[in-house]
């Protein structure tokens, strides 16, 4: 039998999973894909306990949390995309100035 | 018995392709695993009774904002990560990665720990019918929610424009 701290248990594990690679990874692009993954482990949270409470609401939190992750990436990259273009590199320790 | 069995099959893919997005040197292989993590999402969204969502999840996770990251990915085509500069490197790079796992490693345990502590509670059968309706869920988005999702129109914009600023070429 599935019970919900199962689906839980999966959630918290891949939040960890998406920390530890926005602590470790040294590239931009690998960065927001960890942000995504994290934002996707709270997503199943959130449907789990909707579903548990027999509620739709959980299940309309995770549309939401998709728009704003899709407006996340798509300004994410952007800056990206401008910050390679000066420096030629991924690494976030090349970016240390506010402004140039 | 069917559905233990493609939860814990839908689980182990997506913790395997999650680890390995984090663990890949080269950030193509870590957009294609991650899609394969978000499929795998959407499996156990539809074991939640809970097909719109399982189909948005495919549709915009893994279709727009995954192919959004590859084109960026192709465009600057930098297959690898630099090593760390040497100063830096010196100071407190490994040092540094060490104290990240385990502040990780900790973070999970303890989530895992926490949870594991609880009495099981089991779904329960009657609300998958209201759950995976999808009258309900435009129902309830349309009027309880519906200033958020006007909202959320505004949001797209100004990330919209902020992108296009943000990425226009200088002159």
């Amino acid at each position: 039998m599935v019970t919900l701290n199962s689906y839980l248990i999966l959630s918290g594990i891949l939040f960890a999973i998406g920390t530890a690679g926005v602590f470790l990874r040294r590239n931009l692009i690998t960065m927001l894909l960890s942000i995504e993954i994290m934002l996707n482990a709270v997503n199943l949270t959130f449907v789990a306990v909707g579903r548990f409470r027999g509620i739709v609401d959980g299940q309309i939190i995770t549309f939401f949390v998709m728009t704003v992750a899709a407006a996340e990436a798509a300004v994410g990259l952007a800056i990206v995309i401008a910050l390679f273009r000066h420096h030629e590199t991924l690494s976030p320790d090349a970016f240390t100035a506010l402004k140039w | 018995m069917m559905e233990v069995f493609a939860f814990y099959v839908f689980a182990a893919i997506a913790v395997v392709a999650s680890l390995l997005v984090v663990g890949q040197k080269n950030p193509m292989y870590s957009v294609m695993l991650l899609i394969a993590s978000f499929g795998a999402l959407a499996g156990l969204y539809v074991l939640l009774d809970a097909p719109f969502t399982a189909v948005t999840q495919i549709i915009i996770y893994a279709g727009a904002i995954m192919v959004l990251f590859l084109f960026v990915v192709m465009l600057l085509n930098v297959p690898r990560e630099e090593p760390l500069p040497v100063p830096l490197a010196g100071a407190l790079g490994p040092a540094g990665m060490r104290i990240a796992v385990v502040l990780s490693i900790a973070l999970g345990i303890e989530m895992v720990w926490a949870l594991w502590k609880l009495p099981p509670t089991p779904f329960s059968e009657g609300a998958a019918a209201s759950v995976s309706s999808v009258t309900n869920i435009g129902q309830s988005l349309f009027t309880e929610h519906a200033f958020a999702f006007e909202v959320t129109s505004i949001l797209i914009l100004v990330a919209m424009v902020g992108a296009v600023v943000l990425a226009r070429k200088e002159h």
